[in-house]
């Protein structure tokens, strides 16, 4: 009897510790389960529903959510085609993301290098110049590029201040303004992981390569990029994933008609009343990211090996 | 070719002129866009002289004011709610044993980091529409939930990662001493993770006050916050006001940045110690 005592006191402080522990969790759950979760299961729910004739969703089951998102049926025989529109825009989104991403690259990894072979007291202040833009509202950063592009901005008014244009170059609502926007707005994204793995770069390495004759080319092929490898993955899928599902730029510089993902899932729930097609394309982006997570999280567990 | 004396084994041919560049790029549109914003003319691209004219038009137009007050009542509101419920999830999560759930609590946790805005903001336009319908009430209180829960991760990330880095061994002596679980928290465990807290409500601010996609979707009519008014603005009439009004949220986001920046090297700082 006595042996058990403490034994059952110890159950009783366990159970009180889980108790404890939920309470804690419960309103950061109740909240998240509310506003975050919650209505993602609504979603999916409604992606197998029939569109309502002014909006919202008849409780029927249906595909044709689903079937919607890379076909269309015929209005007077119901047989499917390809929706060359909804695929075209589907490319145009992963066709942007991966420019994007490239740009990015190219330009972060020789800021981030330059940022990690700084004197180590100002290599915090060099961050600080990526980061202020980062937290800066993306929204004002879009509009900075806008005033730059504009038919009436500040590019095309300079080119012909110079007089080696009559008229403006049509740079608004094109794929390039949506492209030079991703570019503009998450290159941060790219130079703050890439310096996290530069800043860990043992120099040493660079100077046995150089002492055996290699040239800087075959430095930095051999031994730096493959030594950022993480760096550039991390950078390289935090920028692919907010351009995949980007809305703002491709609203504002792309207009109406250069649509991305983001703004095909607008259409749906706004002017085209079709939220059972706008739900199963917004659970065809999430699919999307979920993946390129899902690559980056196996390529940074095989790095740890 | 023979290596020069001065040899510099880190340089790589052309990034230094590209990081300059990059630099210069991340700079030169929002520096124009605050100039244009003193601009005394009605033009967006010729200079006409300084003025202030579009804060004062700015200042008085009712419409930025009423956007301006909804902002910060939302993003104030939202702050709060959501580093309260932030702090309370690090203390289970930031340190102690494991349990069963953590890493689905995680997930939880990081959510709105992983789903794209867009997807968040449709799903809670069809959620809350329907709880518009049913119960009538179309007030901020849509807004202020939906900020609340997209802001608990980054209220949450700092003061998780200041726990990880804290002493346990001056709670333990609290304790020692016949302190209470409170009398510890309250005395012992809270003043030293208020840095964290400082950087975490911070950044919920911040996230809450530049919030675009979602609170476009889920605002009623009338809703207008600063973001969503000038999102409005840019697709109709673009005058310098839009500029004006964009700096100085542009100024007040660069002071929160700032301040997290020195905030949070304090506290790496401390933990060096």
């Amino acid at each position: 009897m006595a042996a058990t005592q403490p034994n059952t006191d110890l159950v009783a402080a366990n159970r009180r510790e889980t108790r404890n522990r939920w309470l804690l969790l419960l309103p950061a759950i109740v909240i998240l389960l509310a506003a975050a979760i919650g209505p993602l299961i609504v979603v999916v729910l409604y992606s197998f529903l029939v569109a309502g004739d002014y909006g919202g969703v008849v409780w029927h089951f249906s595909w044709d959510g689903w079937l919607g998102v890379f076909t269309t049926s015929d209005p007077f025989d119901g047989t499917l085609s390809l929706a060359d529109a909804h695929i075209s825009i589907l490319w145009r989104s992963v066709k942007l993301s991966a420019l994007t991403t490239l740009f990015c690259l190219i330009l972060g990894f020789p800021t981030a290098y330059f940022i990690a072979t700084r004197p180590v007291s100002q290599r915090d202040g060099w961050m600080l110049l990526i980061t202020i833009p980062f937290w800066t509202n993306l929204l004002i950063r879009t509009f900075a590029i806008m005033g730059l592009i504009r038919n009436e901005g500040l590019v095309n008014g300079f080119l012909e201040w110079l007089g080696i244009i009559d008229q403006p170059i049509q740079m608004m609502f094109t794929d390039f303004a949506i492209l030079l926007g991703m570019v503009y707005v998450y290159l941060p994204l790219m130079v703050l992981p890439l310096y996290a793995s530069m800043e860990r770069l043992n120099f040493s390495l660079i100077e046995a390569a150089y002492d055996l004759y290699a040239t800087p080319f075959r430095v930095l092929r051999r031994v730096i990029i493959p030594a950022v490898k993480p760096g550039v993955v991390a950078g390289s899928i935090l920028v692919f994933v907010p351009s995949l599902g980007a809305y703002v730029i491709p609203r504002i510089l792309g207009g109406g008609t250069q649509l991305m993902l983001g703004n095909l899932i607008e259409l749906q729930f706004g002017q085209a009343r079709n939220w059972p097609l706008g739900a199963a394309l917004s659970l065809t982006l999430l699919v999307m990211v979920t993946a390129a997570l899902i690559v980056y999280v196996r390529a940074s567990a095989n790095e740890g090996e | 070719m023979a290596k020069p004396k001065t040899f510099d084994t880190r340089r790589q041919a052309g990034f230094t002129a590209i990081a300059a560049f990059c630099f210069i790029v991340l700079y030169l549109p929002i520096v124009l866009m605050v100039i244009f914003s003193f601009n005394s003319g009605l033009a967006l691209t010729s200079w006409e002289g300084f003025s202030l004219s579009w804060y004062v038009t700015a200042w008085h137009n009712e419409v930025v004011q009423a956007a301006t007050i909804r902002s910060v009542i939302i993003a104030t509101v939202a702050t709060v709610v959501s580093t309260l419920v932030a702090v309370l999830a690090a203390l289970v999560m930031g340190r102690g044993k494991p349990f069963r759930g953590r890493s689905a609590m995680f997930a939880l946790i990081n959510q709105p980091l992983m789903v794209p805005e867009i997807v968040t903001a449709v799903s809670l336009l069809v959620v809350f529409a329907w709880v518009k319908t049913t119960t009538g009430y179309s007030g901020l209180g849509y807004l202020i939930l939906a900020h609340s829960a997209f802001c608990i991760p980054f209220a949450f990330m700092p003061v998780r990662a200041r726990l990880q880095g804290m002493d346990q061994t001056l709670e333990q002596a609290a304790a020692d001493l016949y302190a209470s679980s409170w009398q510890t928290f309250r005395r012992v465990t809270f003043p030293l993770l208020w840095p964290g807290v400082l950087a975490g409500a911070m950044l919920a601010f911040v996230t809450s006050l530049d919030d675009v996609v979602i609170t476009e979707f889920v605002k009623s009519a009338g809703q207008d916050t600063l973001p969503t008014y000038m999102l409005g603005q840019m697709r109709r009439n673009l005058t310098p006001e839009t500029n004006a009004i964009a700096t100085v949220l542009l100024v007040f986001s660069v002071v929160l940045v700032v301040a997290f920046f020195f905030v949070s090297r304090e506290n790496h700082a401390k933990a060096q110690l």
